[in-house]
């Protein structure tokens, strides 16, 4: 067995790999990775599946492994070193043990993701390993805690890096009108569209709070909706009328009115956008939704198909060279 | 209003069936019979059927099934009968809960009681023998709303929050009730404690409750409340009722 120990983690670090389905009905959300995008990219990077789990962190982390492990760094990019020699984002590398792999937020963006070669091994509950904090299913990962890991096979496979999507300081959010868009006038409808909204300091895995100057944006009968089901991306107003993306860990039904819900393909730039990022919203059709609909496999498939090999480093391929990967990981400097 | 029941896409990947804008008891008898029956259909490309308190949510693989089809399919099952005169459940769970009103452990009762006009002691005597059904799940995980209570019951909020009310608590307003599975702010008046656990991810069923079941929230003694500590679902008894 291997593990990555964390000397450190910021607040709201977790464990999440795609989250869980089919519990919709008794009240859990699906949860999993705030930015699904940068999950799929690490999986790309460590040939891995759709079973990809990553740590996430909007605040950084020090951590070390027991056994060598490739590591892959995607999501926000964040300032990332081993023992002070920085490293590439949106890359896999070599970690070794006793070395330290430390990440700080460099203001672009919002959640990185880091993510090992072995794969976690830590229990599975209702078939997921992901931390849902709203539902109480783990916890906050903090400084001393260790995960299990399982031993990296792949260690000589090259490092490999994918271009970076740029989706961290907020832009143009494609929505689709739903069941409760009529209870909003055409007027609030088109100033809703015409709005260049601001990400609020406020957002965490539930939702997303949106700022704007001006008026609210109120439902024609704001406190008669029935309570209802709501999804990921909904677009929900409160009392007085300011708009919240609903984001993984969102409750299941809810008594808000919401005036669309948000493209699940731009939900990264949603959970990615630093606090004061702009973001605006741009109405589509269901037919033009479908369209760009691309399931989860043929994104990790593009993923993989323009990641590219990188050429290793002279510490990492000495540090190999120590170990004998066919029979194992074994340190050289055993005795 | 559009006609009901109306089917209506919600995000990119699901249909909402609605049966009402308001919550009633026929909308949600039929809520929950249409949901049984869409599982039960196995439409290709489903993923998952879920409702709330006057709809109903499908959730379908855009990568498998084509957004016509599933529109079609629900709509050849709405038009296969008519849901709101159908207004019969089966089989129906029956929950036995224990439950301590009053005091402590239900410090709003009398203010909630006397919103229904009624005496205290009246308001327990009418509570523990009413059953309840799990009108949704929803809020947290497992948690259930219930009723639909009778019309005197249909009091309204607080004007304040209640800053916490514990796991556990019983709470009533507009002719629901609700039973917390986490310790929360809540609008509604506590009236009651219970211990049933409504989410226990270590358990072999990891949700107690599923909507459509019926419960009723028998009184204990405060003496016979401290001693469900120790049993299985905080007392709870599960009765399949007669079909």
């Amino acid at each position: 067995m291997s593990v990555v120990s964390l000397l450190k983690a910021g607040p709201n670090t977790t464990l999440q790999d795609l989250g869980r389905e089919g519990f919709l009905k008794y009240g859990l959300s699906r949860g999993g990775a705030m930015d699904r995008h940068a999950l799929l990219e690490a999986s790309a990077l460590l040939g891995g599946d759709m079973s990809i789990a990553a740590i996430e962190t909007p605040t950084g982390l020090q951590a070390t492994v027991s056994a060598p492990q490739r590591v892959a760094l995607t999501g926000a990019p964040m300032k990332a070193d081993i023992d002070g020699r920085a490293l590439r984002w949106n890359a896999s590398h070599i970690l070794m043990p006793d070395e330290v792999l430390t990440l700080r937020p460099s203001g672009r963006g919002v959640y990185g993701y880091v993510a090992f070669g072995g794969g976690f091994d830590e229990r599975k509950q209702l078939g997921s390993v992901a931390t849902h904090l709203g539902a109480r299913l783990g916890k906050g990962l903090q400084g001393g805690d260790q995960l299990k890991l399982g031993q990296d096979n792949n260690l000589a496979a090259p490092p490999l890096a994918v271009p970076i999507a740029d989706r961290f300081s907020g832009g143009r959010l494609r929505f689709v009108t739903g069941p409760q868009t009529e209870h909003y006038s055409v007027d609030v409808f088109e100033r809703f569209v015409a709005t260049r909204f601001r990400k609020s300091g406020q957002a965490n895995r539930q939702a997303a709070k949106l700022e704007h100057a001006g008026a609210g944006f109120n439902a024609t009968d704001q406190l008669g909706v029935v309570s209802d089901v709501i999804v990921p991306g909904d677009i929900q107003m409160t009392g007085a009328g300011e708009p919240y993306v609903l984001m993984a860990e969102c409750q299941t039904i809810g008594g808000y009115p919401r005036i669309g819900a948000v493209l699940e393909e731009d939900m990264p730039v949603v959970a990615q956008a630093a606090p004061d990022s702009e973001l605006w919203f741009e109405v589509i059709s269901l037919e033009e939704a479908d369209r760009l609909f691309t399931p989860e496999r043929d994104v990790l498939r593009r993923f993989r198909d323009i990641s590219e090999p990188v050429i290793r480093s002279p510490h990492d391929i000495a540090n190999l060279l120590s170990y004998q990967l066919i029979s194992g990981a074994v340190a050289g400097d055993e005795e | 209003m559009s006609h009901m029941p109306a089917i209506l896409p919600l995000g990119t990947e699901g249909y909402l069936v609605r049966f009402a804008d308001q919550l009633d008891d026929v909308a949600n008898r039929a809520v929950l019979r249409f949901a049984t029956e869409v599982e039960a259909d196995e439409i290709a490309g489903v993923l998952e059927v879920s409702t709330a308190l006057a709809s109903v949510f499908v959730r379908f693989d855009r990568g498998v099934a084509a957004r016509k089809d599933i529109v079609n399919s629900l709509q050849a099952l709405l038009n296969s009968r008519d849901w709101f005169a159908d207004t019969k459940i089966q089989p129906a769970r029956l929950w036995r809960v224990p439950a301590l009103y009053g005091g402590d452990a239900g410090p709003q009762l009398r203010e909630a009681a006397e919103l229904a006009g009624v005496s205290q002691e009246a308001a327990v005597r009418e509570l523990s023998q009413s059953r309840v059904r799990v009108l949704a799940l929803g809020f947290a995980p497992g948690q259930p709303y219930l009723g639909m209570l009778p019309e005197h019951w249909n009091i309204g909020r607080q004007a304040e929050l209640t800053p916490s009310v514990p796991a556990g608590a019983l709470v009533i307003a507009v002719r629901q009730l609700v039973l917390f599975a986490n310790p929360s702010p809540t609008g509604w008046r506590q009236i009651a404690l219970t211990k049933l656990p409504l989410f226990d991810v270590n358990a072999e069923h990891p949700f107690a409750l599923t909507a459509g079941d019926e419960l009723v929230f028998e009184a204990v003694s405060e003496h016979d409340f401290a001693l469900l500590e120790t049993e299985n679902m905080g007392g709870a008894k599960l009765e399949e009722a007669a079909t």
